[in-house]
């Protein structure tokens, strides 16, 4: 039994000390909360021996009762700290047990989440809009299916023009008696639709599926076009080299990108001409930005006069530059893919492959 | 256009500095993009000629045989060859050991055959990659210089360069154009053409004849042409034949090739008659008569319509204008008179025939791009002297017809107009000294405001101003424009926001958009984009009107018709994953479907289509089989993305009267915002998947883009956070399986304002021993939210009862104890 209670009339202070000694001992020796608490029960509880102790200071005199209260005090501090700390011991060793038992394996794989992915192209546009958001243009839509007026003779490319062949054109069917519409062979057509309603200045770009009866590694009968289109006070051929390096440049990251503008014709700009961009192609490994190779990768020119004149806008008054590049080009350009054709047959293992992270824009640019 | 370097320089005196590398460097600068140089000299450097002196059979082998043969050194040497035309006395081409063999793409070892080393080989055309002839080795004249070079010797060592000629200038379909524009801008001289005076004796055999509407004059401007009598057409001369198969020609005879040569060599197709085939001594232009027919030289023949310009005789058609001439009157090996026709024909004519019969060629080429006005009157005796000098005989005098020409175009034109356009100055004396090189005539003085610019007569496709700058720019140098950034964008309607780039970019709609795609992807799908046009079979399940939404030319029969919904293209692209053993597949597309051909026709569509299971098999069990309801979460989450939350933006779901035929007639959904369809959803009809090969069942949703309202920028009222306890309270009703929970949910809310903020069901029971047939329990969680005082018991039973009440009174509902 831990704690005798004090028979005797008046406790004295040795059988204090022994009293305390031996509480102590039983808290020490106790070795679950169950035993632990039995110890307080017999030391502190009602019928404890503190706490009879304390009652019999009752009978004692004043000097008596404040030197055995003082002491008695005490040792019940100094018991119940004891209690206190064999308690947190106690309950630290029964966690330290439980967690041992608890143990994982810890390289088993995580709770699936499945990832899906952002199309190459659709990285690449965001791209393209976002350099060309922060030179000031909009991003304009048009249909896919349009007037021949719209895609051809509006731009300057009347119904026997040789450049009409190097279209292959896709024709729908007409319904009885209208006209014969057909898939746009570009999205110049976005320009037309935007001049007859905007008055200038105009700054767009108009991304979109463009269409041409092709389809080998490097056509596809559909693909995608972004237009350009600014037109503005003052707007020339130097603005259309400004605007375009900075896009080659930005979009391609490379800060000494070589670009070079060659003459070349459509029928819808004047003068025109074709960009290219500096590369190596040696050893059948092409290095965008290193070497003296060129690709060609965009179209632009000032908007034809008579291209103007279509749309109502005055060519005496207003002049400006347009331009149309392949959007599959660069995103093969600039992510090294070799083959047109899977951009278009969702093989999960491409679009695993060279699709991207929603999570990752390109870098966010002002206006977008 | 291809042309070699030795035949440019027929036209052109380089400066000295300038060969063909500068020329090639050159041409992309002036707007000639290269497509492709082609140097024998080099790939045949090492190939001599040599001749087999003396010939033994080969010891060891009965087809092979050992040639002693000279090759211009003091010792001969031996070669073992197996060519069947090896014998003594022949000349030929040798390749020593070393020599790279481009036919056969092999380098020459010092190799024993059949225990004989040969020193070399003995080389075929196809060896050496000039020629086809695989049947024995080069049969050269006795008298070719043996050790000399076989390249220089064949006239392989000039330098071939294919050029691409864009559709407005015609004028350099000839080399001469080339050689022109090369001097203007400063490589060299153009050389004058030589031109002998042919003065012709007596009349032409052949007159022409006129014979067209008066509004139609035009298609004929001029026309010309002579007798040739007396002639021999054998092979023409070794430097013609050298040339034309340098630049891919067939050599055929010497009338033939002279005529290609002169297109090649001007610009200027000819047409040559046999004059003996031709009937009536008379040409008449013409048009076609109706179902008139022509068998062309291509061996064809076309029926023709009344709208197409011909040159015939009494006896029918013989040429098609422009285009290709009839076979009947050819030229053939034996033909000794000829009669040359040069001209000139509307190009929108020969175009539109040349579209209409779909014929292609190198004459049509030409005269749908322009020739020059006046080469009939020049051409004639340039190409006469030629037939001369060649095939000998005698020419007639020239005649001619035609409505006249037009005279040369000529623009008024402000040199200022250059640095407008282009932001170069380039002085007035340098635009007039580009614009003489070139051809044009200018007047005015050279610091005038404006000039007045006369064009050349090849010069067709010069219109106006832009077109001058274009020329002047183009000489310059294009690398002479300087790079401006652009300048800020001026807009009135720009927010502060938005100075920099004057309101630049998306608008919100589309930045909607992007969130959207970002959103589904985030969401475990992959982005597709698919071809817009699919398989007509397909389309018409698909509720295809197909109202001029076909295509009259497709390049497939499975992609003939304009989609009328992004699902087929997601449904086979999941049948192509899975054959590739894919399982478990999640794909979203966002782009067009059409209804008709109109622009208000094309509807922007986002649509997802998942099949399997929600990720692969995995240790932990949490995946599962996709189901109907997947497709309405993700057309929800979809719609969130897009701005429209369901209980803020009121969207309500139901399952439609007639759902889309490519759902499940029971399992598909309907999202709308008033009458507004807003998404489609469900699993997709088990026809429809299985017609398009998937296996397993597919849950997809549809969400109309374009109906999808703009994100009203809405300011977010002050955050009102209650100091008292929400009370939180189960239910569960048992009510008829037919009632949707969504009506339960809404009553629920009702009954228990203003203190409920949430309701959210737990559980759908519906074993039928339990709770009866046809019923269902559903399972309830309200949230009551006080905000003045914490509710009190009193207050709490009070609103429970008015739940149960409302509930059981409205939704037939029993309270499941």
């Amino acid at each position: 039994m831990p704690a005798d209670t004090i028979q005797t009339g008046r406790p004295s202070s040795p059988d204090l000390d022994e009293l305390q000694t031996r509480i102590l001992g039983d808290i020490a020796a106790a070795n679950d909360p169950q035993q632990l608490e039995s110890v307080r029960v017999a030391c502190l509880g009602k019928k404890g021996s503190i706490s009879l102790a304390m009652k019999s200071l009752a009978g004692l005199d004043d000097a008596t009762r404040r030197q055995v209260g003082q002491k008695l005090n005490a040792i019940k501090q100094t018991i119940s700290q004891a209690l206190t700390d064999k308690h947190t011991t106690l309950a630290n060793a029964a966690l330290t047990t439980r967690l041992a038992g608890e143990a994982v394996d810890v390289s088993l794989p995580p709770r699936p989440l499945a990832t899906g992915s952002i199309h190459p192209l659709t990285q690449t546009l965001e791209s393209v809009i976002a350099i060309f958001a922060d030179m000031g243009f909009q991003v304009a839509e048009g249909p896919d299916i349009e007037t021949d007026y719209y895609n051809f003779t509006a731009l300057n490319i009347p119904p026997w023009h040789p450049a009409r062949q190097e279209h292959d054109t896709f024709y729908l069917t007409a319904n009885n008696g209208d006209e014969r519409k057909v898939l746009r062979t570009h999205t110049s057509p976005v320009q037309i639709r935007v001049m007859e309603t905007t008055p200038p200045p105009i700054r767009i770009i108009a991304p979109g599926r463009t269409y041409r009866a092709d389809h080998d590694a490097t056509h596809s009968p559909m693909f995608h076009q972004c237009e350009g289109l600014a037109i503005g006070d003052g707007i020339t051929m130097a603005h259309l080299k400004g605007c375009l390096i900075e896009f080659c440049r930005r979009f391609f990251d490379i800060t000494d990108l070589p670009v070079r503008f060659r003459p070349s014709y459509f029928p819808f700009t004047e003068p025109s001409a074709e960009v290219d961009i500096g590369c190596s192609k040696k050893d059948g490994r092409l290095t965008i930005g290193a070497g003296d190779d060129w690709l060609e990768i965009l179209g632009c020119g000032m908007v034809h006069p008579q291209v103007l004149t279509y749309c109502g806008i005055d060519a005496k008054q207003h002049q400006g530059f347009a331009f149309g590049l392949g959007l599959e080009r660069i995103a093969m350009l600039k992510y090294g893919i070799a083959d047109l054709r899977p951009f278009f047959e969702s093989d999960l293992r491409w679009l695993r492959h060279y699709g991207f992270s929603p999570f990752a824009p390109p870098a966010s640019h002002f206006g977008f | 256009m291809r042309f070699t370097w030795g035949w440019l320089c027929d036209h052109f005196q380089p400066n000295a500095k300038t060969d063909a590398t500068a020329i090639i460097n050159l041409l992309p600068s002036i707007g000639f993009e290269v497509d492709e140089v082609i140097d024998h000299a080099g790939s045949l450097a090492p190939f001599v000629i040599a001749r087999i002196n003396s010939v033994k059979p080969h010891p060891n082998a009965n087809r092979l045989q050992l040639c002693q043969v000279d090759i211009g050194k003091p010792k001969p040497i031996e070669v073992v060859c197996g060519a069947a035309n090896a014998k003594s006395g022949l000349v030929s081409v040798f390749a020593p050991v070393g020599a790279y063999v481009p036919g056969s793409g092999i380098t020459l070892k010092a190799a024993e055959i059949r225990g004989v080393v040969s020193q070399g080989m003995l080389c075929s055309g196809f060896e050496l990659g000039v020629s086809a002839d695989k049947a024995g080795i080069i049969d050269l004249p006795p008298d070719a210089p043996i050790g000399a070079s076989y390249a220089k010797y064949a006239g392989l060592d000039d330098v071939v360069i294919d050029i691409a000629i864009t559709p407005n200038r015609g004028d350099c379909l000839g080399v001469r154009g080339i050689a022109r524009d090369l001097a203007a801008a400063g490589a060299g001289k153009l050389k004058p053409l030589k031109i002998k005076s042919v003065a012709g004796k007596g009349k032409s055999t052949v007159a022409w004849r006129v014979d067209l509407p008066r509004d139609q004059a035009h298609l004929c401007p001029t026309i010309a042409g002579r007798s040739f009598a007396g002639l021999k057409n054998g092979q023409s001369p070794a430097w013609m034949q050298q040339r034309l198969l340098a630049v891919g020609q067939r050599p055929i005879s010497a009338l033939v090739d002279i005529t290609n040569y002169i297109m090649l060599d001007i610009g200027r197709p000819l047409h040559a008659y046999d004059a003996d085939k031709i009937k009536g001594g008379a040409l008449t232009v013409r048009l076609a008569k109706a179902g008139e027919s022509i068998a062309l030289l291509n061996e064809k023949t076309y029926t023709l319509d009344r709208d197409m310009l011909v040159i015939g005789d009494s006896h029918g058609v013989d040429d098609l204008a422009g285009i290709m001439g009839g076979i009947r009157t050819a030229i053939s090996a034996s033909t000794t008179s000829m009669f040359l026709e040069i001209a000139i024909f509307d190009p929108v004519s020969v175009a539109t025939t040349g579209r209409k019969l779909n014929i292609n060629s190198d004459a049509r080429y030409r005269f749908e791009r322009g020739l020059d006005a006046t080469s009939p009157q020049w051409a004639m005796d340039y190409a006469s002297g030629m037939v001369l000098d060649i095939c000998g005989g005698e020419a007639s005098a020239v005649t001619r017809a035609g409505s006249g020409v037009a005279k040369p175009t000529s623009i008024a034109y402000r040199p200022g107009r250059c640095a407008e356009l282009t932001g170069v100055e380039v002085a007035p004396a340098r635009q007039k000294q580009i614009l003489a090189d070139l051809g044009f005539a200018v007047t005015g003085a050279t610091q005038a405001k404006a000039w007045k610019i006369t064009c050349p007569p090849w010069r067709g496709d010069m219109l106006g101003e832009a077109d001058v700058v274009e020329e002047i720019i183009r000489i310059h140098g294009y690398d002479t424009i300087p790079q401006y950034q652009m300048p800020p964008m001026a807009s009135a309607s720009a927010s502060a926001a938005q100075n920099r780039t004057g309101g630049a970019g998306l608008t919100p709609k589309q930045k909607q958009q992007l969130v959207l795609r970002r959103g589904l992807a985030a969401r475990g799908m992959h982005e597709a984009v698919h071809f817009t046009f699919i398989d007509a079979g397909v389309a018409k399940h698909y509720g295809s009107k197909q109202r001029g939404l076909h295509l009259a030319n497709p390049i497939s029969q499975d992609l003939t018709v304009m989609r009328p919904s992004l699902l087929p293209g997601l449904l086979a692209a999941a049948a192509r994953n899975q054959a590739r053993t894919e399982a478990d597949i999640a794909l979203f597309e966002m782009g067009p479907a059409y209804s008709d051909d109109t622009p208000a026709g094309q509807k922007n569509i986002a649509a997802g289509l998942r099949v399997g299971m929600t990720t692969g098999k995995e240790w932990t069990r949490s995946s599962r089989a996709i189901d109907w309801l997947d497709g309405k979460s993700d057309a929800l989450a979809g719609l969130a993305m897009l701005g429209l939350d369901e209980a803020a933006a009121d969207l309500k779901t139901t399952a439609p009267t007639a759902p889309p035929v490519w759902y499940h007639p029971k399992q598909c959904g309907v999202i709308k915002q008033g009458d507004t369809v807003l998404a489609y959803f469900g699993s997709l009809h088990p026809a429809a998947v299985a017609a398009a090969d998937v296996k397993g069942t597919a849950a997809a949703f549809e969400i109309m883009l374009d109906a999808i309202p703009e994100a009203a920028s809405k300011k977010l009222p002050p955050l009102q956070l209650s100091p008292f306890q929400p009370v939180v309270r189960d239910f569960a009703f048992v009510v008829d399986d037919t009632l949707p929970a969504a009506s339960l949910l809404a009553v629920i809310k009702q009954a228990g304002k203003p203190l409920i903020t949430a309701v959210r069901l737990f559980d759908v029971y519906d074993d039928s021993k339990e709770i009866g047939a046809n019923k269902k329990s559903l399972a309830l969680t309200v949230t009551l939210q006080p905000t003045k005082a914490t509710l009190t018991d009193a207050e709490i039973e009070a609103v429970s009862r008015s739940i149960i009440t409302a509930v059981e009174k409205q939704c037939n509902a029993v309270l499941r104890s």
